[in-house]
């Protein structure tokens, strides 16, 4: 396991500092290091169940619960593909074979240049407009394979 | 004096590109120096015509969409701004047939009023219901909506004013109101367009909720793949305290009532409220075994309402207006109005908002213009992941609690996703079962085992191997699977593929290769 850095480490006891009072905080805490940080380094864990007086095994077990939480870093972008009924329906499985073969990647991979990182996802909302997709925090809907492509080219431009 | 202009800042509105069509507007008129005040709201629903543009004009607001940035600048040469003729206008918002035949109770303000602002909100009768609730006694208000009939619209359709009087009677030192924001359902969007549209709807709900249990906290569990309605919600929250709508005092009642958002981490089966309530306690979500039900001990173990947002929005007009207002709408058992979701494979998705009763053919076709793709529709699943397929046969059903039962259905949260002809039934069955895999908790054995083992038995079905015995295996194994589960998600995978048995069998018999 990985040490944390210096910087890591503080910014996992700021954020513990800002949720410890708050009842229940553990996954809000997970929140804000993944965040930051990008991803729930596993010698967070100890720190964190230290911090909130649990087990390693109860923090671990709430990293490794949930989809959204992940124990590796990712690319500069992420890429979550809705794989859901909707989406099905609009095409979304021509769509993730076309993106998984644009970025030579499989689901939970990262491209050779560092800049995606496909993830796959059940339903964002966004069904009246499938297939969707959604990159960081932007939601796109209708996607056609060109769309993709569109956005990869500029997500490799950005930094 | 300026003009409005209304451009969604919905997400699904957004991931059409309004937010560039927003830019494009405010560019053009800095340029024509024409005096416009650009105003985001939530969505109509008519997502065929996002990005939908509207111009407040005397008469009414107009409609012009679906709007690209690119046509900004001949929408302004058409002068839109007084509503001119433009290949993309649809007229009067409001007279829009998709829109002018439903019956907007709960949604009525979403894609009307600038979400944040309490002051839009109260101009368009926001807080009234509260203001009622807060001269009426706790017993009073939960009989007004036992009285409206509500029942849960989340899914389980269990009724609303039942929760609340097990909450307000139970005697306790702290009582929750609790959200359920976990949309998880393919094909469903309602709470989201509710949340990011008319956010206080939701707040002041969960305030009447709080006030009636005498609950003083609050708490929404929003899912993480919802990041606009976040934003819309905590800005709202932030105004609705500011105003004194929350917090110590509120409305100058001397009641309090705090609220905050808590986010979910991308797990289906924190839908299901007692794993919603670990999840909220920062805990695995993994189901509780009920009794006792949250109602007696829930979140913190403490008496608790878990309502999903839809439930809780209708709230405010059935305070507001009466509970018999809203009970005069719908037929039998299923009384109200539910926002219905149209999505897939069909021309025009959307949100349709309209007494129980409609028929599913209706909504198909009237509303729905049938597939996108113009080919014929030939299956229609309901009510999420764990609802029944139903065949081009049973379009005629009602659409209520009761008829979509009788038939081997369900309503769930009122999503509807169509497929045409193309689609390949036995994966949709497999999908199910992979579904319930990935999203089990792992509590219980009939789900955690039976959805993998409900994979392979339909690989091998599909393969062609074993076919008609390992076709009884399945009937077997969601008879196990529906009988034995702790909770919905292991006991109701089976629904979807059972109608998939049931209505769609030659799917089945696709490929022989052995």
């Amino acid at each position: 396991m990985e040490p944390l850095t210096d910087v890591e480490r503080q910014t996992v006891l700021r954020i513990m500092a800002e949720h410890k009072s708050r009842p229940g905080p553990l996954i809000e805490i997970l929140h804000g290091v993944q965040a930051s940080l990008g991803f729930v380094p596993p010698a967070a864990v100890p720190v964190i169940a230290l911090g909130l007086n649990l087990s390693r095994a109860e923090v671990h077990g709430v990293v490794t619960f949930y989809h959204f939480f992940r124990d590796h870093p990712v690319g500069r972008h992420v890429v979550r593909l809705c794989q859901a009924e909707s989406c099905q329906a609009m095409g979304a499985s021509a769509l993730t074979a076309h993106a998984k073969r644009r970025l030579g990647i499989d689901f939970h991979q990262t491209s050779a240049d560092g800049a995606f990182t496909l993830e796959p996802v059940c339903c964002l909302g966004n069904c009246a407009c499938s297939p969707a997709l959604m990159i960081d925090g932007d939601l796109m809907g209708r996607v056609t394979p060109q769309d993709f492509d569109d956005m990869v080219t500029a997500g490799q431009a950005r930094k | 004096m300026s003009i409005d202009i209304y451009v969604p800042r919905d997400a699904s509105a957004l991931s059409l590109g309004a937010e560039g069509v927003a830019r494009a507007i405010e560019a053009q008129a800095r340029e024509r120096r024409a005096d416009v005040r650009v105003i985001r709201n939530g969505s109509r629903g008519l997502y065929w015509l996002e990005p939908l543009v509207e111009v407040a004009l005397p008469g009414g607001r107009w409609a012009y969409g679906p709007v690209k940035p690119q046509d900004v600048a001949s929408l302004f040469a058409a002068d839109f701004l007084q509503g001119g003729a433009h290949p993309l206008s649809q007229g009067l918002t409001e007279e829009i047939p998709y829109l002018k035949s439903q019956q907007r109770l709960t949604s009525a303000r979403v894609g009307v009023i600038e979400p944040t602002s309490v002051a839009d909100y109260v101009a368009h009768g926001g807080y009234q219901g509260l203001q009622r609730a807060l001269a009426m006694t706790q017993a009073e208000i939960v009989q007004s909506v036992l009285d409206s009939g509500l029942r849960g619209r989340g899914g389980a359709a269990f009724p609303t004013g039942i929760k609340w009087k097990t909450v307000l009677d139970q005697p306790a030192a702290q009582k929750y109101v609790t959200c359920n924001a976990d949309e998880g359902d393919s094909g469903t969007f309602s709470d989201r367009m509710l949340m990011e549209g008319d956010p206080f709807a939701l707040i002041e709900g969960m305030t009447i909720a709080g006030i009636a249990v005498g609950a003083t906290q609050g708490y929404i569990y929003l899912r993480v793949e919802y990041p606009h309605a976040y934003a819309a919600l905590n800005e709202a929250l932030n105004a609705a305290r500011q105003a004194r709508y929350l917090g110590r005092d509120v409305m100058g009642s001397g009641r309090q009532f705090e609220l905050e958002v808590r986010l979910g981490a991308g797990a289906y089966i924190c839908g299901e409220e007692t794993s919603m309530l670990e999840s909220l306690e920062g805990k695995r979500g993994e189901i509780r075994v009920r009794p006792p039900l949250p109602a007696i001990k829930g979140l913190f173990g403490q008496p608790t309402v878990v309502n999903n947002v839809v439930t809780l929005a209708s709230i405010p007009i059935i305070l507001a207006r009466g509970a018999k207002y809203y009970r005069d709408f719908g037929t039998g058992k299923s009384r109200g109005t539910l926002p219905l979701q149209l999505a897939g494979n069909v021309r025009r998705g959307g949100l349709i908002e309209r007494a129980f009763g409609l028929s599913l053919r209706e909504l198909l076709y009237d509303y729905g213009g049938g597939s996108a793709s113009g080919r014929p529709i030939r299956a229609v699943q309901v009510g999420g992941p764990l609802g029944a397929y139903i065949p081009a046969s049973q379009f005629d059903v009602a659409i209520d609690y009761e008829a979509l039962t009788g038939i081997g259905a369900l309503l769930g949260h009122g999503g509807v996703v169509v497929f045409d002809d193309t689609v390949d039934m036995a994966r949709m069955a497999r999908y199910a079962m992979e579904f319930c895999a990935i999203e089990s908790c792992g509590k219980c054995t009939p789900c955690r085992i039976g959805s993998t083992r409900g994979v392979e038995v339909i690989d091998r079905i599909i393969e062609g191997v074993e076919r008609e015995r390992n076709l009884v295996l399945l009937e077997d194994l969601c008879e196990t699977m529906l009988q034995g589960s702790l909770c919905g998600l292991g006991g109701m995978t089976p629904f979807p593929v059972q109608s998939i048995l049931k209505h769609f069998r030659e799917d089945f018999h696709a490929g022989t290769r052995h």
